[in-house]
């Protein structure tokens, strides 16, 4: 569906704070533009983004319209544990796509 | 002269299509949707009800001038511990003049290391944004900002 970037360091030390850093293309159309005849282009947007760590819950977004297109986000997690980090991005139609990074902690 | 007349529209016919024209600007020019102050304040009492709002802990940090209101990067982060017991649950981020109120609710969860974030916003029109960021023991903290922008989001095919 879209392509995504993501940047997660690949080795912390244990309880190091790291930050995130995600990317995925697409439009955000808000459903209050035009189109060149004149007719409304469907909204059509990101509406949920979830990073996890092990399972665990890192960060959550609701998004609005108002994000620009191709959502940018960075956060911050406490590296505890070698593992996964893994991303979902839901748009308005349901569909998800996901990404992940893998971490060790020393 | 029949012929001639049907081809070529009559003076009262041209002045009749202007006058109609004319009266039909005003129809064809509906006012952009814009999310006012009162609606923005409709937002924040659907997400976090009657709850006192204190000024503080929270910075809200977005350039003041803005050049392209389509891309404009904007970092909250609040103060806070972030243990178990006292941490950040959610932070919301309002406007006054986009189409709508609401720009992003940003939820942490229990990995969340700290109460900050960046993200890349819309900006319809020089206006003031509030974040507000409710923390676990109830309490909701606020900043807000005033930014001007002078190339505004969302007009590519308006």
């Amino acid at each position: 569906m879209a392509r995504t970037l993501i940047n997660v360091p690949p080795k912390a030390k244990r309880g190091q704070v790291i930050e995130i850093k995600t990317l995925i293309s697409h439009v955000m159309e808000t459903g209050y533009r035009r189109n060149e005849v004149g007719a409304m282009v469907p909204r059509d947007i990101i509406n949920t983004f979830l990073c996890t760590y092990n399972g665990e819950e890192v960060f959550r977004a609701g998004l609005h319209p108002a994000i620009a297109a191709n959502p940018f986000f960075s956060f911050f997690a406490v590296a505890t544990a070698s593992g996964k980090f893994e991303f979902h991005w839901t748009d308005d139609e349901g569909n998800v796509e996901t990404a992940s990074a893998e971490i060790t902690v020393e | 002269m029949r012929k001639h007349r049907r081809l070529l529209p009559t003076r009262r016919a041209v002045l009749a299509g202007a006058a109609g024209a004319l009266g039909a600007v005003p129809l064809l020019l509906v006012r952009p949707a814009a999310a006012t102050p009162e609606k923005m304040q409709a937002a924040i009492k659907s997400a976090i009800g009657e709850a006192p709002v204190k000024k503080g802990k929270v910075t809200l940090d977005i350039p003041p001038l803005v050049e392209n209101g389509n891309t404009v990067a904007m970092s909250v982060s609040v103060e806070s511990p972030m243990t178990p017991s006292d941490h950040v649950k959610v932070v919301h981020v309002f406007n006054e003049k986009n189409p709508q109120p609401n720009v992003i609710d940003a939820y942490f969860g229990p990995r969340a290391a700290r109460a900050a974030f960046s993200t890349r916003i819309r900006l319809a029109d020089t206006q003031t944004l509030i974040a507000i960021a409710e923390m676990s023991d109830g309490s909701f903290w606020s900043d807000s900002i005033d930014v001007i922008v002078t190339l505004a989001a969302c007009l590519e095919y308006n």
